[in-house]
């Protein structure tokens, strides 16, 4: 039975062999279970992550943005359900197919859905490939989404604007966030297609407003397959805001403006709050804050009436004569002239060679600081503006809030210029001319307002010299509480100026109205006090002449408060191009104060609307779609 | 004495140990199939329960070569191996072509696989070659079974079944090993593999199909990845890691539930295991192989004869090698070729002739019992 090919001795080497080999599968063994170690335990979460990014793909779960109301809880912009076509890169196995089938479903544009395919970014993010598809589109995708591997259709909410082009330039738009600013710190939370406030109150307010995304995880398999949800974290909506305009001032603002470019403003004197802010012209927010076509974008950015400019806070023009109501307050206030004083206007004022003229030909008269208001005499407030120079004059414009911002909370606010030595000399390179200071006595040559920065201005004259920071918002409404939280009045510092003086200045404001340059705005309703202002546009002093090309005409200002004894608004008035203040801004302002006094009981209390209407994603699609 | 031969034919504690592991690692290997494989839907049979009956096939093999005496079943090793070559040139004729390979030969809705069968004739007819003569010389010790071996390994590279070929070559070298190369020998052996080795490695390379040769160079050169051919040593690696200490639970692999980790039944399901108990249930498992190659060496160190001892080194070089190569091509330390995992893969094929293995070693071991009465 032995096996006669192998000796005992070779059957023993054999058996040491084999002992030798039992060594060398533990030592192999235990190589293998060292690898197990260093995948399983040492690497194991490094391992877990990458299982788990295998098979889940996040969704992000866009916040509802918080709604916006007028001061009465009139709404101004809430959100609209809307579909929109997301892709998974990862899930699309072949991009080509993908773009015929969608373009032949439901006919997009065929290059720009490559140009957003091959758009950089993660792949397992899913990107946003065309927003606003109608229920009709969505539901071609959603039928036949086994053909479209990675493509998927999410019930977002839109942003609308209720009242259409109504206070376009202070409520703003929004739009996707660009790629610079989903780099910046302030963007923690938000993400490739977040919406963000671009402009206006969305954009000051946007951390308010937008909330918190949430999140759905889903599983998928290895072709892209919803399995299953594994979470949903729930987004966060943005908190509502209450404005400080009354949107029945508001609009009253924009009719009076009609189809003239200029601005108004209406303030609270008392607070600051902003009751209406018109720009004109203006444009639709529900378009923007739609996708654009490059080409619509163009047209509305290079529109020579400039209608994204927000002429309330960002139009710089000369103040014209309302710039006398600084001067006169400087020059009381300095003591070039005591209130009494007169001085001889002869409808010229000589100096060097050249001789300025008054608007009244054949000039004024004698006439005290009071009377000059009253009738805007020039001659006076050339006089006192060369006695006191150019450097006295520009602290006291700085002194009223002018060439700085109001603080309004808006962006982009422009300052306008309070012209200087100094400042001459540094943004001109050139030394002041003694004319020059001629000139910016009645609000003429550099100096440049704001009409935000006049209501402004007005306002703290008419508040005895205390100003209140312009502002736009009065209360936040917070979702998760319901508690309405009422922002305080933030005061703008107080003018050093005496009450004499101011007294002095309002009386005679009072007077512009009642007998002065601005009669038409006497009202039967409510006494009103203001300054005319007209700002000449072309450096020649050519007058108002009714056959000047438009847009050389000069543009109308009226700065008013009402009621004289008690003021409760200021209003300021430009109109561009409309020639005088008195007859072109003068009655609108009017109108304004008449229409604050007949709309609303003085200063209404916030009404408190219970739980408003507020659409929220799918489900207002299913209650919609039944 | 009838009474003691029929007593030593009752099993003792040392063949329930042998029994217990590969009972537990054929749990352990349907339960891995069923957890990758229930959600599929399919029409037949499903897999698992085609593994168990496969199973049951191995378990009456298992018997069959338990009951007859090896040298008996030696005595047929030629015509085996003849049998084999036949075989295996009709799979390349008549096979069934599956991913690009030609392996099987159909049965029914079944499929066999020759290769697989050839393992277990190779270590039958090279134990039968060494037994029956001293064999002396590299030349007989050495190059005569290597001729031996040749055409069966050749057929096989052809279909081409790289794992397989490799099985081949294991059995060959390991084989030799135990029957003792001397130092001479050996570097004889190593000088020829460097002279054959460009023409072997034409013969080899080429008869590589493409996705192999990727395969073999994405694992030595991962920057070679082109097209994700890294994927399955990928997948398999993150299936095995997020296992971590504990594992994900039965039904809890989420890369082999959801069909990440390709092949998952097959070569693949180690990884599926490995997911689902984690480290501990990995330990667990390289403790059962060990287990069993120890068993098996016992009975190679303790048989009756050169014959027997030959026939238990193949089968722990064949078995062994599977074990070693396929962990660690899951565990992402070797490149990945197609070996299957001894008894936890699924096929009919493997784990009848691994079944087949374990009957020959249970017989060798009792055999060594008959002698002393």
């Amino acid at each position: 039975m032995v096996g006669h090919g192998v000796s005992q001795d070779e059957l023993r080497e054999l058996q040491r062999r084999l002992t030798i080999l039992k060594i060398a599968v533990l030592l192999i063994v235990g190589l293998l279970a060292l690898r197990l170690w260093h995948l399983q335990i040492r690497d194991g979460s490094y391992y877990r992550d990458l299982s788990e990014n295998n098979r889940t793909r996040s969704v992000i779960l866009a916040p509802a943005r918080g709604l916006i109301y007028d001061r009465n809880g009139v709404l101004l912009a809430n959100n609209v359900p809307s579909f929109t076509l997301y892709v998974t890169l990862e899930d699309v196995k072949d991009r080509h197919v993908l773009v015929q089938r969608l373009v032949r479903l439901i006919g997009l544009d065929e290059s720009a859905l490559r140009k957003k395919l091959s758009e950089r970014g993660p792949k397992l993010v899913p990107r946003k490939l065309k927003e606003g598809l109608s229920l009709r589109e969505a539901a071609l995708i959603e039928s036949h989404r086994l053909d479209l591997p990675g493509v998927m259709i999410q019930a977002e909410s839109k942003r609308n604007y209720p009242a259409g082009v109504t206070a376009a330039h202070l409520m703003g738009y929004v739009g996707q966030i660009s790629a610079e600013e989903l780099e910046k710190e302030e963007a923690e939370d938000l993400y490739q297609d977040s919406v963000v406030g671009q402009y206006g109150v969305e954009k000051t307010y946007d951390r308010i407003l937008r909330g918190k995304p949430g999140q759905k995880v889903i599983e998928a398999d290895a072709l892209g397959h919803e399995v299953r949800t594994v979470s949903v974290q729930r987004s966060r909506p943005g908190e509502d805001l209450y404005l400080t305009i009354d949107v029945r001032l508001q609009r009253l603002a924009e009719e009076l403006l009609g189809e003239e470019a200029g601005a108004i403003v209406m303030l609270d004197v008392t607070a600051g709050d902003v009751l209406a802010l018109a720009s004109r012209p203006t444009f639709d927010p529900n378009l923007l804050s739609r996708e654009l076509t490059a080409k619509q974008w163009a047209a509305i950015v290079q529109d020579e009436s400039r209608p994204l400019t927000n002429r309330a806070t960002q139009g710089q023009y000369p103040p014209g004569s309302t710039f006398k109501i600084v001067m006169a307050a400087a020059a009381l206030e300095t003591k070039t002239i005591d209130p009494s004083a007169k001085i001889r206007c002869v409808g010229g004022f000589a100096f060097g060679n050249r001789v300025y003229r008054d608007w009244k030909k054949g000039g004024h008269g004698p006439m005290d600081v009071t009377q000059a208001l009253v009738d805007s005499c020039d001659v006076f407030f050339y006089t006192v503006g060369q006695r006191m120079g150019i450097d006295t004059i520009a602290a006291y414009a700085s002194q009223f809030g002018l060439g700085r911002e109001t603080g309004i909370d808006l962006y982009s606010e422009r300052v306008g210029i309070v012209p200087s030595l100094a400042w001459k000399q540094k943004a001109k390179g050139q030394a002041w001319l003694p004319g020059e200071t001629i000139s910016a006595s009645i609000g003429q040559g550099y100096v440049t307002v704001t009409p935000i920065q006049m209501a402004h201005l007005i306002a703290t004259v008419a508040n005895d010299g205390v100003s209140f920071r312009p502002h736009l918002v009065r209360a936040v409404m917070e979702r998760e509480t319901g508690r309405l939280q009422e922002l305080p009045a933030v005061p703008n510092g107080r003018l050093s100026v005496a009450a004499d003086t101011l007294g002095l200045i309002r009386d005679a404001l009072a007077g512009v109205v009642t007998r002065g340059t601005a009669t038409r705005a006497r009202s039967a309703l409510v006494s009103i006090a203001g300054k005319t202002g007209t700002a000449q546009t072309a450096a020649l002093r050519s007058g108002d002449g009714k056959d000047l090309p438009k847009k050389l005409r000069d543009h109308a200002w009226f700065v008013s408060y009402a009621p004289t004894d008690e003021p409760r608004v200021a209003v300021a008035v430009l109109v561009e191009h409309m020639g005088h203040g008195g007859s072109a801004a003068a009655p609108l302002a009017k109108q304004m104060i008449e229409g604050y006094v007949n709309l609303t009981k003085p200063v209404t209390h916030l009404a408190r609307t219970p739980e408003p209407v507020r659409p929220d994603g799918i489900e207002v699609a299913m209650r919609e779609r039944r | 004495m009838i009474d003691r031969v029929l007593d030593s034919r009752r099993l003792d504690s040392f063949d329930w140990q042998f029994l217990g592991v590969i009972g537990a690692i054929l749990v352990i290997g349907v339960l891995s199939i069923y957890s990758v494989t229930y959600a599929q839907a399919g029409t037949g049979l499903p897999l698992y329960a085609k593994q168990m009956v496969w199973i049951l096939i191995g378990c009456a093999v298992f018997l069959a070569m338990l009951m007859v005496d090896y040298h008996e079943i030696a005595r047929w090793s030629y015509v085996l191996y003849a049998v084999m070559l036949l075989l295996l040139a009709v799979v390349l004729v008549a096979g069934k072509t599956s991913r690009g390979a030609q392996r099987w030969i159909p049965l029914g809705p079944f499929a066999f696989q020759p290769s697989e069968f050839a393992k277990l004739v190779l270590i039958l007819v090279l134990a039968t070659y060494y037994a029956n003569a001293p064999r002396e010389g590299w030349l007989q010790r050495v190059v005569l079974p290597g001729l031996i071996m040749m055409p069966g390994l050749l057929l096989i590279l052809k279909q081409p079944d790289l794992g397989s070929g490799l099985s081949f070559l294991s059995i060959y070298t390991g084989m030799l090993l135990v029957v003792g190369m001397r130092s001479k020998a050996l570097g004889v052996l190593l000088l020829g593999a460097l002279m054959l080795f460009p023409f072997a490695w034409e013969m080899v390379w080429g008869a590589l199909h493409d996705y192999q040769r990727e395969r073999i160079m994405t694992f030595v050169d991962p920057a070679y990845d082109t097209g994700g051919k890294g994927y399955h040593g990928l997948q398999s690696r993150i299936a095995i890691g997020s296992g971590e200490l504990l594992g994900k639970g039965l039904y809890g692999g989420t890369q082999s539930q959801l069909k990440f980790l390709p092949e998952g039944h097959t070569d693949f399901v180690f990884a599926v295991f490995a997911e689902e108990w984690g480290f501990l249930g990995g330990l667990v498992f390289l403790g059962l192989f060990v287990a069993l190659i120890m068993l098996s060496l016992e009975i190679a160190l303790k048989a009756k004869d050169a014959l027997g001892a030959l026939l238990a080194s193949g089968v722990i070089a064949m078995i062994g090698f599977c074990f070693v190569v396929n962990i660690g091509m899951t565990a992402g330390l070797l490149p990945i070729v197609g070996i299957p995992l001894p008894l936890m893969s699924y096929g009919g094929s493997a784990v009848v002739t691994t079944m087949a293995a374990l009957g020959l070693l249970l017989n060798i071991k009792r055999r060594r019992l008959t002698l002393f009465y």
